[in-house]
């Protein structure tokens, strides 16, 4: 269907989609960009329009600023591992009739429908808390000293939380792609002497390619706008502080919306650079 | 190698018994075609001498060996799907040598066996394609290629050219009948489609509701078929078959008659007469469907390519007395 007509049609018909949603990004865009540059502090009344990078220089020049950048990684990286490689085991598993799979499946979608400040709030004092939580009681139980999750690991324990709330995307995305896998391909596999890891290995792993794809780039672009779960559980502190947090705080704390400006739009350029570099190293999939 | 024994094999899927006990032995380098209408079972016949599927009870023997819980890989028996079943991301050269992969052959022997395979089949200049790049034929070709580098010791079709056009079915029929000439391989070839089953089997299993009805040579089956569901079934057209008073003055509760067997000529004097209904012009042969004979409500009879006769005309009938096949009450053959 990808004629002419059909594409300068197509264009058409999108182009007001198009528009609005350009105008949507770009105005907080363009004056975020504005204030970037400018020393604008309203409780001081000050505002100075153009003061050139000065704001720049002096949101990255902060020692905070890397440790940001490394958190940051550390988490969207290792909450991409957790969802996708426990994505795929879960998709496999659901793919399987198993006794009550439209229960199962349902009970696994649902953290997707809490709430990032509930869930976090959840884990926090139900869960977690070195007294109270679930997971003390266990180890109590079970004669160890409990372990306080949010100030002895607590990145590791946001990690814990954000992947919980975003599993069950990328199992739902992944299960869908594992059941439009062609069975006779893998009953040709086994013919053809593949035994199953290697029939995952070679036959649905390439398969889920363009979706696992999809789960990164949609997480990735979520997940560095984690906020909720960083401000409810360890509000910034014992190196769980995010590029989105710093700026939240440097705002905050400083009351400089020119700061806080320059350190949006650093995000936003690492988020594209991010993006980027996933889009090249696995965007391949996506039009093969 | 490939001899092949089912013994007492049965399937059932839950409740369903989907194939009553059945014994059937396929000979080595034998070309044996599984024919039916659908929903008969062949498939599952089909799958269950793979090993995709466990029977339910009974044997399956391959070189006097017991398989029934081999699984399908190392059964040494290769099998080509409907729908191709082809590995989409991965190259022709990179699928064909998939199973030889698998089997942790050294790459010097699975290129040389690849560009054999690929040379038997046309596919050299195709190699480094993928599968979607593919037209219909050359993804069947590159389904039998990844089928014959394993050197089974049998090859099972399942439908491999149902999803192809006349001509290229055509085609295909002749290159898988000139593989199995030159191969001398064990084949098993499922199909719905009598005439692949007729043009391509040393022997025909022609299977009804998991049943096999009868099993033979291709010439067998249209000269004796053992009852009316194999008459109807095998030859093109079809069988007339005729009951009443025609019938039980052979003798028999039914009468079968194929249209290349009767003869149409000058209505006074015929056995039997009526009026020529549609006709079919295929230009080597006619057929002519013959309305208002007090038989049946129409008899086909093969004529020449360019009979006289149009719609409308009378014409008479004459049966080849020799070649009336008659059937009993139940449908079984009178000898
Ligand atoms: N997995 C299954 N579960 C339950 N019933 C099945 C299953 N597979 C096949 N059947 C049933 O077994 C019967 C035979 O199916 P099979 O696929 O062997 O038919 P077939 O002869 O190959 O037909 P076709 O020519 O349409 O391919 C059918 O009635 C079908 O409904
Ligand atoms: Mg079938």
């Amino acid at each position: 269907m990808a004629t002419k007509a059909s594409k300068s049609a197509a264009r058409l018909m999108m182009a007001p989609a198009v528009t609005l949603l350009l105008g949507w990004m770009l105005v907080p865009l363009t004056m975020t960009l504005y204030f970037s540059f400018a020393d604008y502090r309203p409780l001081r009344a000050t505002f100075e329009p153009w003061i050139g990078f000065d704001n720049y220089v002096r949101f990255t020049s902060s020692s905070s600023f890397w440790d940001a950048v490394t958190t940051t990684l550390v988490m969207v990286g290792s909450i991409l591992a957790i969802t996708v490689v426990l994505g795929i085991l879960l998709a496999l598993l659901l793919d399987k009739p198993i006794f009550g799979q439209g229960i199962v499946r349902i009970l696994i979608i649902s953290p997707f429908f809490v709430m990032p400040t509930v869930s976090a709030l959840v884990w926090k004092n139900m869960m977690m808390d070195p007294v109270n939580g679930v997971f003390s009681h266990v180890s109590r139980f079970l004669g160890a000293t409990p372990h306080d999750f949010l100030t002895q690991t607590p990145l590791f324990s946001i990690i814990l939380i954000v992947s919980w709330q975003w599993l069950p995307f990328a199992t739902l995305i992944l299960l869908t792609a594992i059941q439009s896998l062609d069975g006779e391909q893998l009953e040709a596999a086994e013919m053809d002497g593949a035994p199953p890891l290697k029939r995952f290995w070679h036959i649905i792993l390439p398969h889920l390619a363009r979706a696992i794809t999809i789960v990164i780039l949609i997480q990735t672009i979520f997940l560095l706008a984690i906020f909720a779960e960083i401000f409810v559980t360890t509000q910034g502190s014992f190196g769980t502080r995010t590029l989105t947090y710093l700026v939240f705080q440097r705002v905050l704390e400083s009351q400089n919306v020119g700061l806080g400006s320059a350190g949006g739009i650093i995000a936003v350029i690492l988020a594209n650079i991010i993006a980027l570099f996933l889009m090249r190293a696995v965007g391949k999939n996506l039009d093969a | 190698m490939g001899h092949i024994k089912l013994n007492q094999i049965t399937k059932s899927f839950g409740d369903v018994e989907v194939i009553p006990p059945l014994d059937l032995t396929i000979e080595n380098g034998e070309f044996a075609v599984f024919v039916g209408p659908s929903g008969c079972g062949k498939s599952t016949l089909l799958r269950l001498i793979a090993g995709l599927e466990d029977v339910s009870s009974g044997h399956i023997e391959i070189d006097g060996r017991d398989v029934t819980d081999v699984p399908p890989a190392k059964r040494g028996l290769a099998m080509v799907f409907q729908s191709y079943a082809l590995y989409p991301h991965m190259s022709v050269r990179k699928n064909i040598a998939f199973p030889l992969h698998m089997a942790g052959m050294d790459q010097a022997e699975q290129q040389r066996r690849v560009e054999r395979a690929a040379s038997v089949l046309n596919l050299t200049d195709y190699l480094d394609r993928r599968p979607g790049q593919l037209s219909g034929g050359q993804r069947q070709r590159v389904a039998i290629g990844r089928a014959i580098v394993r050197e089974p010791a049998a090859f099972l079709f399942d439908e491999p050219l149902s999803n192809l056009d006349a001509a290229l079915r055509h085609g295909m029929r002749m290159e898988i009948g000139e593989l199995h000439q030159s191969l001398s391989t064990t084949m098993i070839y499922v199909t719905h489609d009598q005439v692949e089953a007729m043009t391509m089997a040393d022997k025909i299993v022609v299977l009804r509701a998991g049943v096999i009805e009868q099993v033979g040579s291709p010439l067998d089956l249209y000269r004796e078929p053992r009852n009316l569901f194999v008459a109807g079934f095998i030859g093109s057209p079809t069988m007339n078959l005729i009951e009443g008073d025609e019938a039980r003055k052979h003798g028999a509760h039914t009468i079968g008659i194929r249209p290349e067997h009767i003869v149409p000529g000058d209505p006074d004097g015929a056995p039997w007469s009526g009026t020529v209904g549609l006709s079919e012009h295929l230009g080597s042969d006619t057929f002519l469907h013959v309305h208002g004979t007090g038989l049946t409500e129409s008899i086909t009879v093969r004529a020449d390519g360019e009979v006289p006769l149009r719609h409308g005309d009378r014409v008479g009938l004459t049966p080849n007395a020799e070649r009336i096949h008659r059937f009993d009450q139940a449908g079984l053959r009178i000898a």
